[in-house]
């Protein structure tokens, strides 16, 4: 039969107006429905007819699901909060910068006034044999198209791949790691809280999807500690132009320098692996390290250790180290 | 009287509908029982139809008909249809459902099964070349004149491939100039080069949607052209109709840079389909699809030499270009980029050998400044790397090698109208501030390295001989009917300025008429290669001037005196020795209907086109007519300049650029519209910039499918990739062979924003010409890093 895109089909829309009602719809859908929040990520497969829901349960009117409150320990973003909220949120600017500014990287402006927070963390790949609809692993197939030798992958990983390629592309999300956030997700069994880091998933873990949501889950907010509060940050997004782009890589940090060391720090990159990558040995490296250009160059050169560039995608590890020595170089500025 | 309109800010008639969102287009209008269609395209770069099977389809509720290749007429290859039997490229439309609604029509798509035999493909003019190597089509690989053929070369060719030097087997084309050896040998510098430019879709903000229905056999088209009249002809031609039997509505285009000069084949789909069923047919292309059959500019693979003398002088080009054609037609960039080198450097010996190739991938067309936008970004760098090495300022060596008011250029040496090609150079120098801004090259601040850039644009700003037509009616205004169309450059709206001139009318007085055959448009240029500037001021000064005799003749008879002793201003004829004898424009308009014959369009010249004698005709009888064809003078050829002058930085460890300013500065003659021409400048450079950094095609070699069919895969820049400071500037010297003395503008400007961008880079690099585009991130940071680069040398769709 003939494919067509870019071209919406109908489906049953649900546009419930609680968490408790939206849990309930998920888990009596199930695995035929779909969650729509911006719709920056969503609308793009519908509209290929890729992916095939029959119910669409549309977010917009779940009012619970928005705003930027306080926490006994941090704030509590909700999941619908739009990105230009996170990124001009007084509260959010003063004491989370990093997630503000990666927030403010997303897009374009338009973009920012529709997309959501959870929406960007919870977006799928951009591969674009995936997304093409190509049968490959993640789609369900049992072949990889962008990892031959004739594949065009400037744009894949470098590290954590596993019968797929594709990278993380969201901005926020190394922010998040980063931060040491947590995930709150409620479905019709109640709540549970997952660690940022855990939120992403591999494909090594499940390779049809990118985070720990299954059918019937929602994702309802985004917890961050004061653990960070007032650390010095440090996020960067390289991609090919300034208008709706993608990162290329892109990295985030939090670190906190005490007389003349670094006394703790938490480092992310994205845009190189399948899910956010936290850089713990790149951490540990610098621990009660002066940030100098020394150290930086170290941490650099730890960074992509064990990388493994597909065809076309050597660059992205001269970038990673090149923005991890940043970061450090930044928290010693 | 009256301030002269030409060189003034006016905000054009249609400006305050496309701000509110009045405006409509193509895919506005409704018709009373409307269906919709969609496409069916092919999954693969090359195949051959075996069978369809629609019955599914053609069951559902709401699918009211199926139009395939066999309800089109025929073409000769290399020609394109609307549908095709034999998909030479993915994406190319198949067949089209007709369905009361769009989701019906699309769900109608799903059910029909194509049988598609594959047959061999090509994405890489090289690999076509080959000895063994396949053909996009199964008629050949290249054309020749209008001839099909298979060119192959030998192995031998394609030994230094993989030193990354472009092979170069028997040209299709060539031609020469000069003695090239004695060229090369008063050479002091001699650089050679490998130079690849990419593809690239056109993506008018607008795609080619369409509507059509018939009434009492006339066919009613709604579509977006930048060429009304001119559509209006190449559609009833196509489908061999009468143009009179042919109404075509396009009062706005949301862009065409080419992609849309007259028809496009997708039109047919509505025609065809509405004539089928007896109803109309809204065909509404998506941005998918329109980056399929929206036209793409040709990819170069090319190979250089060029010599210097100690003082910058060119003595010696030596230029080869393998084109990428696409799948379809015939396209003429590679001889347009070998002229424009011709004519930017004066080399006194030159030679061109090129080839065009077929490939399976979507079809070429005109793009802003075709061939020349691709080769001043291509060479420009090697001019600064030679500069570099003999010690000389870039602008100064770009002013000794430019073309004069004598000079001549081109396979036939053919001459110039006018050229300020210094003075553009001089006063885009001051603009800029060339002489402290250069000496910021290669400072450095943290990571970043400036870099400063210039490139010099020239392209075709004119052409000539066609028909105005304009009356002024009883109201006393002047209506001035627009065959062009409004592409976006107002071009429709300033052109009208010389004849409100002749006749010394207020602007407020003035209508412009345009975008509706049935609203009676003469014949007209293409708008395209910037011809209306040029040929559309003459156009209206001779129809104004027309107008002008008879409004002095019909004052004469009835005031006294001879026609001579009138003048016309602010909607007076008048004794000019006596300005209170006077007839108002309105009751001159009066007294035309009278008189008849000549003064109300009775009676029309012997030698203006059939379209524009249908047009008058319809018109004859309402007011004064001024009708006429321009039969003024035009000896050599219209070019028009632009030099683009950036400053960039560069980061050392991303490869990220950013454009921190530029400015153009444009030689066109007169200016007729300030503003108009800044936008046109600065519009131009941001496409350029978009070629020079980020805009690509991406195809899987393996399976010939195509991945940058999306805004956000394409990267054609954005409003945020624009640097805040932008200048403008033109010589504005009169072009003689004007009589405003305009030249068009349209296309130079994408090639100096291309070239001061590609210029600057090498500059911030050091002087190295990395010898691609565009110039992405990743091939930037593989050069800083000393790391092998991320494609081969002659790689094209990556």
């Amino acid at each position: 039969m003939a494919v067509i895109r870019d071209m919406m089909p109908t489906f049953e829309l649900l546009q419930p107006t609680s968490v408790e009602d939206t849990v309930a719809l998920l888990q009596r859908h199930g695995e035929r429905s779909w969650v729509l929040a911006g719709g920056l990520d969503s609308l793009d497969w519908l509209k290929d007819r890729v992916k095939r829901p029959e119910t669409v349960v549309e977010l917009g009117g779940v009012l619970e699901l928005r705003g930027v409150r306080p926490t006994a320990n941090g704030l509590e973003i909700g999941a619908l909060t739009t990105l230009s909220e996170v990124a001009s949120h007084r509260e959010i600017v003063e004491r989370f910068g990093l997630l503000s500014t990666a927030a403010g990287h997303v897009a374009t402006p338009q973009i920012r006034n529709q997309g959501t927070i959870g929406g960007n963390i919870s977006q799928d790949t951009r591969c674009w044999y995936y997304r093409g609809g190509w049968p490959c692993y993640r789609a369900g197939g049992n072949t990889c198209y962008a990892a031959t030798p004739q594949s065009m992958n400037r744009e894949h990983c470098v590290f954590g791949g596993s019968r797929c390629v594709a990278v993380s592309v969201s901005d926020t999300a190394p922010a998040l790691v980063a931060l040491d956030a947590e995930m709150v997700i409620r479905n019709t069994d109640g709540e549970r809280v997952v660690a940022a880091e855990d939120y992403f998933l591999g494909p090594d873990i499940d390779i049809t999807r990118m985070t720990v949501l299954e059918h019937g889950d929602l994702l309802t907010h985004i917890r961050i500690p004061s653990t960070w509060a007032g650390a010095r940050f440090y996020f960067e997004k390289v991609r090919d132009r300034q208008s709706w782009d993608f990162a290329l890589v892109s990295v985030a940090s939090a670190i906190v320098v005490a007389g003349g060391r670094i006394e703790r720090a938490r480092i992310a990159v994205n845009g190189v692996a399948p899910k956010p990558m936290r850089l713990p040995d790149v951490e540990n490296l610098v621990q009660g390290m002066p940030p100098n250009e020394d150290t930086a160059a170290a941490a650099g050169e730890l960074a992509i250790r064990g990388a493994r560039p597909l065809r076309h995608n050597d660059y992205k590890l001269p970038l990673t180290r090149n923005l991890v020595r940043r970061a450090l170089r930044d928290a010693g500025a | 009287m009256a301030e002269k309109l030409i060189g003034q800010d006016i905000a054009p008639p249609d400006l305050v509908a496309k701000i509110t969102g009045a405006a409509k287009f193509a895919e506005d209008f409704r018709a009373e029982g409307m269906l919709f269609a969609k496409l069916l395209l092919s999954p693969m770069p090359h195949g051959r139809v075996r069978s369809i099977d629609t019955s599914r389809a053609l069951a559902m509720p709401g699918v009211i008909d199926i139009l395939t290749a066999d309800d089109l007429p025929a073409a000769e290859p290399p020609g394109e249809r609307a549908l095709t039997n034999e998909p030479h490229y993915v994406g190319e439309p198949i067949l089209a459902v007709a369905a009361v609604d769009e989701t019906t029509a699309a769900d109608a798509i799903e059910q029909i099964e194509v049988d598609l035999e594959p047959l061999p493909f090509v994405l890489d003019p090289l690999e076509s070349l080959r000895p063994d190597g396949p053909n996009a089509r199964l008629g050949g690989n290249t054309i020749d004149g209008r001839e099909l053929k298979s060119v192959k070369w030998t192995e031998a060719d394609f030994a230094a491939v993989a030193e990354g030097k472009l092979p170069m087997g028997e040209p299709v084309q060539e031609w020469s100039v000069g003695d090239l050896d004695a060229g090369f040998a008063q050479a002091d510098l001699i650089l050679d080069d490998t130079i690849v430019h990419q593809s690239l879709t056109h993506h008018p903000m607008e795609p080619r949607s369409c509507m059509a229905y018939w009434q009492n056999g006339k066919l009613h088209l709604y579509g977006s052209t930048q060429s009304t009249a001119r559509a209006r002809v190449s559609l009833a031609n196509s489908l061999d109709l009468d143009p009179q039997d042919v109404v075509f509505i396009g009062q706005y285009c949301g862009g065409g840079f080419g992609s849309k000069i007259t028809m496009s084949p997708i039109m047919h789909v509505p025609a065809l389909l509405s004539r089928k069923v007896g109803r109309p047919v809204m065909l509404r292309i998506t941005r998918y699809e329109e980056h399929y059959i929206g036209r793409a500019r040709p990819g170069f693979q090319a190979w250089t030499r060029i010599g210097w003398r100690n003082d910058g002088v060119v003595t010696a080009v030596d230029l080869y270009i393998v084109q990428d054609h696409g799948a379809y037609g015939s396209s003429g960039d590679h001889m347009s980029a070998s002229a424009v080198a011709s004519l930017m450097y004066q080399p006194a010996a030159m030679r061109f050998r090129g080839i065009t190739v077929y490939t399976n991938t979507p079809p070429r067309s005109a793009q802003r400044a075709p061939g020349g936008a691709q080769i001043v970004a291509m060479l420009e760098p090697l001019m600064d790397k030679a500069a570099r090495e003999l010690g000389i300022d870039r602008v100064r060596m770009r002013r000794a090698n430019a073309p004069d008011h004598d000079s001549r250029f081109g396979p036939n040496q053919g001459g110039l109208t006018s050229a300020y090609v210094r003075e553009a150079l001089d006063v885009g120098a001051e603009v800029f501030g060339w002489a402290e801004k250069s000496r910021l090259s290669g400072d450095r601040n943290g990571t970043r390295v400036t870099g400063v850039g210039v490139g010099l644009s020239p392209y075709v700003g004119g052409s000539s001989g066609f028909d105005g037509l304009m009356v002024i009616r009883p109201d006393g205004d002047l209506y001035i009917h627009q065959g062009i169309g409004n592409l976006g450059t107002h071009s429709f709206a300033d052109t009208a300025r010389a004849a409100a001139d002749v006749l010394g009318m207020p602007w407020e007085r003035c209508s412009v008429i345009w975008g509706d055959t049935s609203d009676h448009l003469p014949w007209s240029s293409v708008q395209a290669g910037s011809q209306t500037a040029h040929a559309h001021t003459r156009a209206n000064h001779a129809a104004a001037m027309d107008a002008k005799r008879k409004l002095q003749e019909i004052a004469a008879r009835d005031l006294g005196g001879s026609p001579a002793d009138y003048e016309a201003a602010d909607g007076r004829v008048f004794l000019r020795s006596s300005p209170s004898r006077a007839m108002s424009f309105g009751r001159a308009a009066e007294r035309a209907i009278a008189l008849g014959g000549e003064y109300s369009g009775r009676e029309l010249p012997d030698d203006i086109h059939a379209v524009t004698v249908g047009a008058a005709g319809a018109l004859a009888g309402q007011g004064l007519m001024g009708v006429a064809k321009d039969n003024y003078s035009h000896e050599g050829g219209t070019w028009s300049w632009v030099v683009g002058f950036a400053r960039v930085e560069v980061d050392v460890e991303t490869g990220e650029v950013e454009i921190k300013e530029y400015a153009g500065v444009a030689d066109c003659g007169t200016v007729l519209h300030p503003r108009n021409l800044a936008s046109q400048i600065h519009g131009g450079g941001v496409q350029g910039f978009g070629q020079a950094r980020s805009q690509k095609w991406v195809f899987d070699p393996k399976w010939g499918v195509p991945f940058a069919h999306r805004l956000y895969t394409a990267r054609p820049p954005g409003i945020l990739d624009a640097p805040l400071v932008m200048d403008w500037g033109a010589v504005n010297e009169p072009d003689p062979e004007n009589p405003v003395g305009a030249k068009g503008i349209g296309e130079p400007p994408i090639g100096a924003g291309s070239a001061a961008i590609t210029s600057a880079i090498a500059d911030a690099l050091g002087g190295v010409c990395l010898c691609r585009t565009p110039l992405t991130t990743d091939v930037i940071l593989a050069e800083l890093e000393g790391r092998k680069q991320p494609y081969g040398r002659l790689d094209t769709h990556v």
